[in-house]
């Protein structure tokens, strides 16, 4: 789900690769909403027939591969939208699940034979997403004066509170149960009706869904709001000193990312068909923020590769691993010296995927502050700092949402 | 007719007295400085009247409108955001528990809610007509940076503050923040007055850079800039909003000689062209004296000398902050103060504080 296709597509001199490379980036710049119209379209094309060629298609079923990856594109937008409160505003929201639930939850009760109502699918999207800002908004309103640490710790509890207030209002949301039986959208004209044995109408929907928000997500980062954004992740101080409103800036990128998030919350329910509690927990707001740094923080394109990858590596890959190794008739064995018996073939995989994200994130912020795939610039001033030898602890801190303006301009004085 | 009133400004951090009891005007179209040793307090007044810290006491007006001064009943306001869903949810409640159903609760809670948001979104947004009920009701809140800069004022920043991850260009883009009126959901929609005004914008950004002596640097970004073209940027990016008023807060610092020679000429042609008045903070007295209207001497936080370049130098007090109470048995000390420039400069210039 990515813009990579088009970067990596043949440039026409053979002699001058980079050349054509960069003028491929000119277009793209220029032309950025249809260059990512061509690029979604050539990796839905991809997603297509991959699943049909051996490597994938001997993993699991082409129904399946389809559902993961409609799935995936839920935390593609969920990890978009977090990139916007933390990789564009700089503002570290441990609680981003709680959005996703509010989201999730709205299309519950519009929905579902709880709440007697059946609803249309695609207003509803705009609906739950709506609420879901609105949502943001209140929770930002109070708390955007704090910086920092301070913000996480209140994200963080917000994102604690709204789970367990959906667990215990049994009365209105069947607690532990959740509300299940959520129907299904209507069906689409061409593709016929949505269900669980074909799942790729599911898979188109995601595909546009991801394609329209893209593009408005780059408009906005393109626009005088994105500037203002990066101007408070730079030096909040500054910003304001430019007549930036610092408190209204920060609300707007904290409730747009809960509107992506309540926009990922209804496909969500509408696609498992039930919403409860433990589907929000922490450890959701900590993948999307592991996808977001892995990814490469603000920048759009990388975080949604970033998302689709852990994403596909956390469900498929991990699940399907086991399988492989017995295939491959790995045996088990001893090891000698500490007498463990070791059965590769046995070794739960899945139930290391938090380890393995921790392990992620460590490496990534000791290797590769900026992420798999960061954008063209960062990539610029992380070679220009290693230039001068003296970028990393700046790059570091950026990162992870502090206030970078302190140490940036330490080296800027004489 | 002055520009800026500043009565009876003072600060206090703590125990600290950091600016005692000044009385300040910048008249018109002038070039006003403000001098003295290190921990004056130079600093602090300048942040005073750029919004970033609220007075102990005293007051300023910008236009000949009341814009910072201590706050009063500040604490109403949380409270005025509160009441409205408490009062929802109280009167919701009362039918609530009359009525004995279950939706009359979900409708309280969403009328609470609704009532607490909208309330919210008023707070944060702070149209005019809110700012007038505030105001009857004897709340005052002194104005924020971003007021300031809305009021047509433009600040630089003693050790450089400019946004080091971004372009020249988009430094100055940012600066233009109050002058660009697209909203997110014009930038979403792409319309066509975005992007005519971003272009245009874009245009007077150039324009800027090439006013600041930036030309052909666009494109840098602001941290692989030389020290004094990142000072030049920042004046820039100051003048991107149309100020009335520019606070320069030692422009010059980290200068060579050349440099400063051509920076004052753009201060001077920054009043001659555009008409603005200038506040300096400044350290190089061949600067101070060369450009200034009026200048203004803080020590200990307190005003002791003000006037014309002339008159500052030869005032004893002005002497003394800077050099020292002479001994009495030495005359030759008072010779270097003469040839005033000379000696101040390197003496002070080394350590920024």
């Amino acid at each position: 789900m990515t813009a990579q296709p088009a970067r990596n597509a043949p440039a026409p001199p053979p002699s001058g690769l980079r050349a054509g490379l960069n003028r491929l980036r000119d277009v793209s710049d220029k032309h950025r909403s249809s260059t990512i119209v061509v690029a979604m379209a050539i990796t839905t094309v991809l997603m297509y027939f991959l699943p049909i060629i051996p490597p994938l298609s001997v993993i699991q079923g082409r129904g399946i591969w389809y559902d993961a990856f409609a799935n995936a594109g839920v935390f593609v937008l969920l990890a978009m939208g977090l990139n916007v409160v933390i990789g564009m505003a700089g503002l570290l929201d441990l609680g981003y699940a709680a959005f996703f639930a509010i989201g999730a939850y709205t299309y519950a009760y519009s929905n579902s034979p709880f709440s007697h109502t059946d609803l249309p699918f695609f207003p509803m999207l705009f609906v739950g997403a709506a609420v879901a800002g609105i949502f943001g908004i209140l929770l930002g309103a109070p708390t955007l004066r704090l910086r920092g640490d301070y913000l996480a710790i209140m994200t963080l509890g917000f994102g604690e509170i709204v789970p367990i207030v959906f667990l215990n209002l049994d009365r209105f949301t069947q607690g532990t149960n959740g509300i299940s039986g959520i129907y299904r959208p209507e069906a689409l004209p061409l593709f016929g009706p949505f269900s669980a044995i074909s799942p790729f109408n599911y898979f188109i929907v995601m595909v546009v869904i991801v394609t329209i928000t893209m593009i408005l997500l780059y408009r906005l980062q393109d626009s005088r709001i994105g500037r203002a954004w990066n101007a408070i992740r730079e030096d909040e101080l500054a910003a304001a000193a430019n007549g930036i409103n610092t408190v209204t800036t920060k609300l707007l990128a904290f409730s747009l990312g809960a509107t992506t998030s309540g926009l990922a919350g209804v496909f969500n329910a509408s696609k498992l068909t039930i919403v409860s509690p433990d589907q929000f927990l922490f450890t959701v707001s900590f993948t999307v923020l592991a996808m977001v740094i892995l990814g490469g923080m603000g920048n759009i394109w990388g975080v949604a590769v970033g998302a689709f990858i852990v994403y596909n590596i956390q469900v498929v890959f991990l699940k399907s691993i086991n399988g492989v190794i017995e295939t491959l008739g790995i045996p088990a064995f001893n090891l000698p010296i500490v007498n463990l018996h070791i059965d590769l073939a046995k070794v739960p995989f899945v139930d290391y995927q938090f380890l393995l994200y921790g392990v992620a994130v460590v490496l990534m912020m000791l290797l590769r502050p900026e992420g798999l795939f960061p954008n063209q610039r960062r990539r610029q001033e992380l070679h220009i700092a290693e230039e001068f030898d003296d970028g990393e602890s700046g790059e570091i801190e950026g990162a992870m949402g502090a206030t970078p303006g302190a140490a940036a301009n330490g080296g800027g004085t004489p | 007719m002055s520009l800026l009133e500043a009565s009876r400004i003072t600060k206090r951090f703590g125990g600290l007295v950091a600016v005692n009891n000044i009385e300040f005007t910048i008249p018109e179209k002038s070039i006003v400085s403000l001098i003295g040793p290190n921990g004056a307090g130079k600093t602090t007044f300048f942040n005073i009247i750029a919004g970033i810290y609220d007075p102990t006491a005293g007051e300023i007006s910008f236009h000949g409108r009341r814009v910072i001064a201590r706050p009063k009943r500040a604490w109403l306001e949380p409270v005025l955001w509160v009441l409205p869903a408490f009062l929802v949810a109280l009167v919701t409640l009362v039918f609530g528990v009359e009525g004995r159903s279950e939706s009359s609760i979900i409708i309280g809670l969403a009328l609470t809610v609704l009532a607490l948001m909208i309330v919210l979104l008023i707070g944060v947004a702070r149209p005019p007509k809110y700012q007038r009920f505030l105001v009857r009701l004897g709340i005052f809140k002194s104005a924020r940076p971003n007021d300031m800069v809305v009021a047509g004022l433009g600040r630089t920043f003693q050790n450089i503050r400019l946004f080091q991850n971004m372009t020249a260009l988009e430094n100055v883009l940012v600066g233009m923040h109050t002058k660009l009126k697209a909203t997110w959901i014009d930038a979403i929609l792409s319309t066509p007055r975005d992007r005519r005004e971003e272009e245009a914008g874009r245009v007077r950004a150039r324009e800027l850079l090439a006013l600041a002596g930036l030309k052909g640097r666009d494109d840098q970004l602001a941290k692989n800039l030389p020290y004094g073209d990142q000072r030049r940027l920042e004046i820039a990016r100051a003048l991107a909003s149309d100020p009335v008023l520019l606070l320069l807060d030692e422009p010059t610092a980290g200068m060579n000689p050349r440099e400063t020679q051509q920076l004052t000429g753009l201060i001077s042609r920054l009043r001659s062209d555009l008409g603005l008045t200038v506040l300096l903070i400044e350290h190089d007295m061949r600067v101070v004296m060369g450009i200034s209207d009026r200048v203004t001497v803080l020590d200990h936080g307190e005003k002791i000398a003000e006037g014309t370049p002339d008159e500052v130098r030869r005032n004893p007090k002005v002497i003394e902050a800077y050099l020292g109470t002479p001994p009495a048995e030495s005359p030759e000390d008072e010779a270097p103060v003469v040839p005033a420039e000379a000696s101040i400069s390197p003496a002070v210039e080394g350590s920024e504080s």
